[in-house]
This record gives C-alpha cells, structure tokens and sequence, in this order.
C-alpha cells in the first residue's frame, strides 16, 4: 500500500519536497498549486542568491542556520543535475567604517559556528582589484566565495519537470481550501477541483502557509508579507562580478548590488512590513524605490540613469511569528507537516527542507521509505537558441524549421524554444498558456524592449497551439488576457 | 566544416522596413548583387501596422498608407530580383577588413555566413516602455507599447481594450489615439509630459475631430490594477518637468498606450565598435550615412528618428549610392571631412560629417519651439528664414557643395531668433 502525500504549493519549497519524495516506491505524490503555473508565489520575485549561510544565529533561528548552508551545498549538485541556470560568483560584504570590520568578524565566527569554513577579510587593495566599481569609501570586506545565483523560477520549472518524470502527479489550478481531519488524522484536502485523498499533507502554502495550517486547525502562528523591490537594468550596463552586500545591521542584510545570471545589473530590495492581509500587493511603489536606488548608490556610486532601468519589480516574503522557519509535524493532527515561514534564505534553504521533509516522515510519522530502484535525478535545460553556435541551429533546423526563426529579438529566443516551452508547460499540466509561463522558460519578453516586438508573436503561437483566439491568450493567467475581443468587437457591440 | 551555409554578396542590407528596402531597391538598380534580411515574415517593417494614410507625400508624390507604401518597394524589389530572407534574424556582424565583412544570421532554412563588401544597416528602431519612463504600481495586462497595440490590432486583429490612456501626444500617439476611437474605444486621455504637443500639427487635429482631452504638463506615474490595469494616477508638473505635490488624480481605465519615444536598434553596430551619437541614439555618419566602420553604411531610424518615412526611404538610397561608390573605389574616396557642429537650439543634427563632393540634406531637430528664426550657418554665410520651428517637426535644409566648400573644418547650425 502506498502512503499517499499531498504538497499543497508549488514554490520552491514544494516542489524540492516533491522531488525528493518521488524517490520512494512507496509514496503517491501530489503536488497541489493554485496559481496556473509553478513558482509563480514568493519563489518568483526575489534576489535569487544561494546565500551562504554566515549569517544566521544559530540560537536564535536553529532551523535557518542548520538549512542554509546545508542547501547550499545541495545546490551545488541539484543546479548540475537538473541543468538549473547559475553561476557561482561569490559574495563580498562591504566595508566602508572601522565598525564594520567587527561585525564581519562576528560573521566569520557564526559562519565558522554553521560550517562554513572557507571565508576571509579581504583588504582594500585586493577589494578594488576584485570589484573596480565600488564605491571609494570602501575599506575592506568579507568574502564568501560560495554564494552563487540561480533562476529562481526555472529552478522550480525544473524541479517540477523531474519531479513529474519521476512520477509526481500535479494539480495546477487547483486551490486547497480546507483540510480533512478526522479522529486527529488527516484524511486530505478540499480543492476547487475536487477532494483529493492524502494520508500525509504537507504544507508549503508560501506565504498562506498561515491560512492553510489554520485549515486543520493549527493556530499559533502568523506570516505577514514584507515587500522588496528592485530595478533591473539594460544589459549593457556594466554591474559587478560578485554579489555585493553592504554591512549588515541588526535589522536588515541590506541592498543588494549584484549582475543576474543573465547579465543584468540589478539592485535590491528594500523591506517594508505590510499588513497580514496584503499578501497579494506586489506594486512597485515610489518610495520603496528610491531607497532601493539610495541604498545602492552607496555601494556602487555609478549607478546608470534612470530610463535604463528595463524593469521594477516587488516580492514578498513570508514573515512568520518567531522568524525562524517552521518545519515539523503538527502532534495535535497526524499526518500534517508545515513547511511555514520559508522566508528568506528559503530559495537557498529549499533543498535541505526537502531533506528534512522526508527526514520527518521516517522519524517522526514512522513511514519506513522504500528507495526506488530506477529513479531518474537529471532533466535537461529547455533549448535555449542564444547559447547555440550556428552549426547546431542548422541540425536542429533540420528536424523543425521553428528553431531557426528568433522570436525575440532582445534575448535570441527562437520559436522552437517557444514550442518546446509549451511541450513543457503541458507535461507538468499547465492548462491555461500565458505569456509569462513561455517568458519564464525561455526568457522571451525580458530583454531591453521588455517584450513589445515579441509579445504579439508568442500570443499568435499560443492561441494556434491551445486553439484559442488570441484575445484570450493571457499574460499571467484569468483575468489577465491580452484583448476583449477581436478588433471590430467594440463598434460591432456584441462585446462579451 | 562549420555546417554553415556561406553565400557571398556585393552588399547585405539588415533590416527590410522602408529604409532597407529602398536601399536594397536602389543598390539592385546600381547594379550590385544584393541580399536583403529581416526577421519578421513580411518585408515593409512598421509599415504594414500603419493602415493610416500620410506616407510617400514626397517619395511616390501621393499620399498612401503604409501597407500600400510597403507594397510599392516590395513590388519593385521582387521585379528587380533582391535576393531577400524573411524571418531572418542576423545574429552577429564581423568586419574583418574593409571590404571583407561577415554577416551571421539565422532563418527557419537554417544559419548562414555571408561574406559582403558592404553593410547597409537598417534596424529600425524599438520604443520606449513604462519601465523607462518610471512608471511605478502593478503589471498586469492592459499596458502596451503603442507600436505593440498597434501590432495587436492591425496585423493581428485583436482589440486590446475599452477604456484607454495615451502616455505621450508624439505622431505614434495621437494615431493610436485615433485608432483605438475609430473602433469604438473611449479615450480617455493623452497625457503629454511636455509643455507643447509632441507630434506633427496635422495629427495634433485628431483630438478635436475625436474629442479626446489632451493633458500637457502631466505625466502618468503609477498603474493599479493586478490582473488588468484599473486605473493611472497622473501628476502635474512645472516647467522644470518636476512634480507639483497636491496635483495628482487618478484616471479610470483598462488600457495604457505608451508612446515615448523611439530608440535606434544600434545594438549590431555597437558590438563592432561603431560610434554612436548620444543626442540621436544612432551611429554618428557622413554625407553617403556610412558609419565610423568603413563599408559600414546605416540609414533611417537607426541613424535617427524621422518622423516622415519619405526622408527615411531617402536615406536609404543615399546609403545604397555610397554602398556602390565604396565598392568601385575601395572606400569613400575624401580629401577631407568637413564636421557638422550643434549650435544654438538645435538639438541634434546628421549627418556628421560633410565630404563637400556632393549636396548634402541636413536633418536636424531643435530644442525648444521658436517662431520666426533664422538658420545660420556661419562659417559659410549661409542663413535660411523659417516661420517657426518645433521640436517635433524635424528640419531638413539643403546645403550645395559650393557652399560647403566655403567651410575648413567646420560648419555650425544655429536656430536663432530673429
Ligand atoms: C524580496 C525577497 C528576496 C529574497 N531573496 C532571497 C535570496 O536571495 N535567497 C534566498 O535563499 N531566499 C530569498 N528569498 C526567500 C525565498 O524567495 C523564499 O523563501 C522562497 O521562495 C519560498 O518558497 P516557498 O515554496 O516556500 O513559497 P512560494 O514560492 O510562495 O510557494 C507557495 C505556493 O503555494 C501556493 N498556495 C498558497 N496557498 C495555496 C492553497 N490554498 N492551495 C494551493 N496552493 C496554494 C502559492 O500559490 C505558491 O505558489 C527572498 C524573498 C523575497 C520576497
């Protein structure tokens, strides 16, 4: 008989959780995620670092210091494994007062404390060897040479796709909305779409990881989001080669001044504390920009002008009571894990709570897991026509012409890689095309014109793959389609 | 083998918008052996989109619309057998000698290496987005470039929306204006940063005829809506372009059109090292438009932004005559280049650089709005009366080659007061 889990959320979090369970023969895993696609909650807007797990007080927030820096080191082989998007940079921690060199010691002790021997101060001369660009003011720095950066949401794509290779079953569209609990064992999971029976229910709800413990009945914490934003820009702006961090201070790691791994110069986030209820504002706001740029300004002095900022974007961390993660069995319903407060370094931490999920379902519910014989741990990268030379494009031309013809002009996106997207979209069950499920792996749409030429070219072959009109194409699910209508609509009036 | 298709030709022209094609036209007439790329399926560019009349006043002496403007050079370009690669997209530009030059590219035949004499580079441009122009809020549906809704409603046949807000009253703006009304949309508002509308007088008529209210001094700084766009919260500002607190209101609506401008697409250029001038965006030129790299030849809205597709087919001609001269002579055969500076109230000028063997067109732009002004060219004592001058409306002036001739190193234009 197998034991039959549902993962409510497909973020980072859930989705590790999935694959690493679908190495057991004897679990059925179910990946439950509201939204049309995966990775679309806390996990799609954030800074994309694999922090390097120095910085977490191990007395304070036990299960943060111990996961950090253990998924860093996961990372290292998952992003080979399942071809993830990433570079491995480093990081330097800023110095720019005495002060600040006390602080850095004090990290190197807590990084020594978590396991992360390889760090050191660098002085100011080897710094402006190593970042040019830094502000003058600079006088030393902390350098941890295993922070990295990775796709954020084609890490979850990836994931996912492995997951289900490997026999994960997803419910995209599909929103938990109460729990099933019976005799203090839970029986499984209310959706829109229907009950879905589970014997283990796992809870990486992001940040409704409050409302959906609530669901069964558990109450003792809250999570409230707290924004950040960015700016990214052009991608012929000149950013630095690591990631750099200005001294921490006791309230915040600080803004970021780092080049994404697609070579975009981006700055951020700021924080701000929204109230619980504002889990879905993801506004860019004037203010929170300016100090995003103010706060950057002082790391690097030569920041571009404004209108080469190709976009501003927010996400929102899931702030949970106590601010350490929560990871456990709940005792008072059998069978409930919560996967709660995942806020930052949850990207980096995700497969280590993978672990630890699984970890927890032998220990603590007592489910012996069976290995499977033949399970698969790679899956490969989607084509990405920018990284082919000339001679692949023609032996993949002569299997589909589409993978000769670039679509997006910004980034070299082909419409081969678009058709393979959605393949892609298709086998982990995406029903509803958008725009963003085909940017999001393929990276169309997010270069220097932010998708003006290409937009209407994917919508076109959207629309004749889902046999759709292109109005109701959307760019990130219901309630956002591109038109009302075909262009005569409105003068004929028989608008819907 | 690099399992590369390699083809050789006299001249590749990048880009078959009115630019391209009427260089492609005009080098084929001139007798070179021509190859004509371009990435979208149809050759015309932008034209296709613009089913308004207003084009070919000067090039065709008739007034037509730009699928019929397109469909002219198309017509003539296949007459004259242009070799032409739709949905194309050149990927790199090599200039490995003067007149050894490679032009990588891939289509749905496959990639191909073409080995050219010359480059006629035609890019068009892109525009502007909320992004640029520091819209802050939500990024839902309903925001388009107008180039974007125009793509979407004419080549496509969708209606992007009811309700709509135009950001920007330049030529591109007030057309999308009368577009979306045309079909039945309400307009809401054009929203004009500047003091002055952006756009040539003609179409500034568009918002009487539809009555549509024309905000000058206001920007739209923030979109609300999650999903869809709701509503844009507009701000008025002084005439330093800052923001008056206490001004801000908010507009319902579903749709914002943004019309920023345009930007030269010089990326190919740049990657070789051509130099590009900050006023135009585009590569700083002489008198036949051959860039800093030799045999390396730019025209239209690469170079800089025209607002007549007349001038930009003029250009590409232009481009097309210095293709063949630079061929016959193995470059452009100057005994001295003579540079064209800004001055007073002119804001950009090309070409860049004058041979003094040949009549030039000046294209230039000013900065502020003047009436009854005089362009002088001192160094040559030239002076020229116009009646009034707008940022928006760019000035092409004649300069002969005997008047060029007067000049040593120099010759500057300034727009002065009379
Ligand atoms: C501004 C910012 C910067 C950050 N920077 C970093 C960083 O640099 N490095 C790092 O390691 N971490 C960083 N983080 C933290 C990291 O992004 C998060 O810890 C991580 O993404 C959380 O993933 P998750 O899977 O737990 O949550 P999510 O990604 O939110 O996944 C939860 C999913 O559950 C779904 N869901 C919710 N309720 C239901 C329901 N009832 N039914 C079905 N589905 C439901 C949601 O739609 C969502 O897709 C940052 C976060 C932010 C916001």
């Amino acid at each position: 008989m197998k034991t039959k889990v549902a993962i409510i959320g497909a973020g980072i979090s859930g989705a590790s959780i999935a694959r690493v369970l679908s190495r057991y023969e004897n679990l059925e895993v179910h990946l439950i995620e509201k939204a049309p696609d995966v990775g679309w909650g806390v996990s799609k807007a954030n800074t994309a670092l694999i922090h390097g797990g120095y910085d977490d007080d191990p007395k304070k927030y036990p299960m943060r210091a111990k996961l950090c820096i253990k998924g860093n080191r996961l990372w290292h082989e998952w992003v080979k494994e399942l071809q993830i998007p990433h570079i491995w940079n480093g990081a330097l921690i800023v110095a720019t007062k005495e002060e600040d060199f006390d602080e850095l010691e004090r990290l190197i002790e807590r990084g020594r404390e978590n396991g992360i021997p390889e760090m050191r101060i660098v002085d100011r001369d080897e710094l402006f060897h190593l970042e040019p660009g830094l502000t003058k003011e600079a006088i030393g720095a902390l350098w941890v040479p295993i922070v990295g950066q990775i796709g954020p949401i084609p890490a979850v794509i990836a994931i996912v796709e492995n997951a289900v290779a490997n026999g994960v079953k997803t419910h995209l569209e599909t929103e938990v909305r109460g729990i099933k609990v019976e005799n203090g064992e839970v029986k499984g999971v209310e959706t829109n779409n229907g009950f879905i029976e589970a014997d283990i229910v796992i809870n990486a709800a992001g940040l409704y990881a409050d409302e959906v413990a609530r669901m069964a009945g558990i109450d003792y914490f809250e999570i409230h989001p707290r924004k950040g934003e960015y700016f990214l820009f052009d991608d012929a702006i000149p950013g630095p080669k690591r990631v750099l961090f200005p001294t921490p201070t006791p309230i915040s790691k600080g803004i970021v001044v780092t080049t994404e791994i697609s070579g975009h110069l981006m700055i951020g986030p700021n924080a701000q504390d929204l109230p619980p209820e504002e889990k879905e504002d993801l506004a860019t706001t004037r203010g929170g920009l300016e100090q995003v740029w103010e706060g950057a300004k002082k790391l690097w002095p030569n920041l571009p002008p404004k209108w080469k900022v190709i976009r501003t974007f927010a996400g929102l961390r899931p702030e949970p009571t106590g601010g350490d993660f929560i990871i456990k069995a709940e005792e008072e319903v059998w069978g409930f894990i919560n996967v709660a407060g995942i806020r930052s370094p949850g990207l980096t931490s995700a497969p280590a709570i993978a672990y630890e999920v699984a970890e927890i379902i032998q220990c603590d519910l007592g489910v012996g897991l069976v290995e499977k014989t033949k399970w698969n741990p790679y899956r490969k990268e989607i084509t990405h026509f920018f990284m082919l030379s000339p001679a692949q494009i023609n032996e993949l031309v002569k299997k589909n012409p589409a993978y000769g013809k670039v679509i997006c002009r910004c980034n070299h996106v082909s419409e081969g890689d678009v058709l393979e997207a959605i393949e892609r979209m298709k086998f982990i069950g995406v029903k509803m095309p958008s725009v963003d499920s085909v940017k999001f792996r393929t990276k169309a749409t997010t270069g220097t014109c932010q998708g003006s030429f290409c937009r209407p070219r994917i919508i076109q072959l959207l629309a004749k793959e889902y046999n759709i009109p292109p109005w109701k194409v959307t760019l990130k699910g219901s309630g956002s389609e591109i038109g009302i209508g075909d262009v005569k609509v409105l003068v004929r009036g028989d608008e819907a | 083998m690099s399992g590369l298709h390699i083809i050789q030709y006299d001249v590749v022209v990048i880009g078959g918008g009115p630019a391209g094609m009427a260089a492609a036209v005009k080098a084929k007439e001139l007798g070179l052996n021509v190859l004509l790329l371009d990435d979208n399926e149809y050759l015309g560019g932008i034209l296709p989109q613009c089913i308004h009349p207003g084009f070919g006043i000067h090039y065709f002496k008739e007034e037509l619309t730009g699928p019929e403007f397109a469909y002219r050079l198309t017509k003539r370009a296949l007459e004259l057998g242009v070799d032409y690669y739709t949905a194309a997209r050149v990927l790199e530009i090599k200039n490995y000698s003067d007149i050894e030059k490679v032009v990588i590219f891939s289509s749905p035949k496959g990639a191909f290496e073409v080995w050219t004499k010359t480059i006629i580079y035609a890019a068009g441009a892109r525009e502007r987005h909320a992004f640029e122009i520091g819209i802050v809020g939500d990024r839902g549906a309903g925001i388009y470039t107008a180039g974007e809704a125009q793509t979407l409603m004419d080549i496509y046949g969708i209606m992007p929306g009811r309700e709509i807000v135009i950001v920007g009253s330049g030529d591109v703006g007030l057309i999308m204006a009368r577009r979306f009304a045309l079909e039945g949309a309400n307009v809401k508002a054009v929203i004009e940063l500047m003091p002055y509308p952006g756009g040539l007088a003609r179409n500034i008529m568009i918002l009487k005829d539809f009555d549509i209210p024309l905000y000058l001094s206001h920007k739209v700084v923030e979109v609300k809506g999650k999903n869809r766009v709701e509503r844009v919260k507009v701000i008025k500002v002084d005439e330093n372009l800052n923001e008056i607190p206490g001004t801000e209101f908010w507009i319902e609506c579903d749709t914002v059109v943004i019309s920023a401008g345009l930007i030269p697409s010089v990326k190919l250029l740049t990657n070789i090292g051509a130099e590009i001038d900050p006023a135009t965006g585009g590569p700083i030129v002489n008198d036949l438009f051959e860039t800093t790299i030799p045999g390396i030849f730019a025209a239209g809205n690469t170079v800089l932004i025209n607002d007549l597709v007349d001038y930009v087919a003029e250009q590409g001609e232009l481009a097309a005559y210095g293709a063949k001269l630079f061929i016959e002579n193995g470059g452009i055969p100057t005994k001295h280049w003579i540079k064209l500076r800004k001055g007073e109230n002119v804001r950009l000028l090309i070409p860049h650089y004058l041979s003094g063997e040949r009549d030039v067109f000046i294209y230039a732009r000013v900065k502020r709005p003047m009436e009854n002004v005089e362009v002088r060219f001192p160094e040559i004592g030239k002076r020229l009366r116009l009646p009034i001058v707008k940022p928006a409306e760019m000035l092409r002036l004649k300069l002969r080659k005997e008047d060029i001739a007067k000049a040593k190193d120099e010759i500057t234009m300034e727009v002065v007061p009379l």
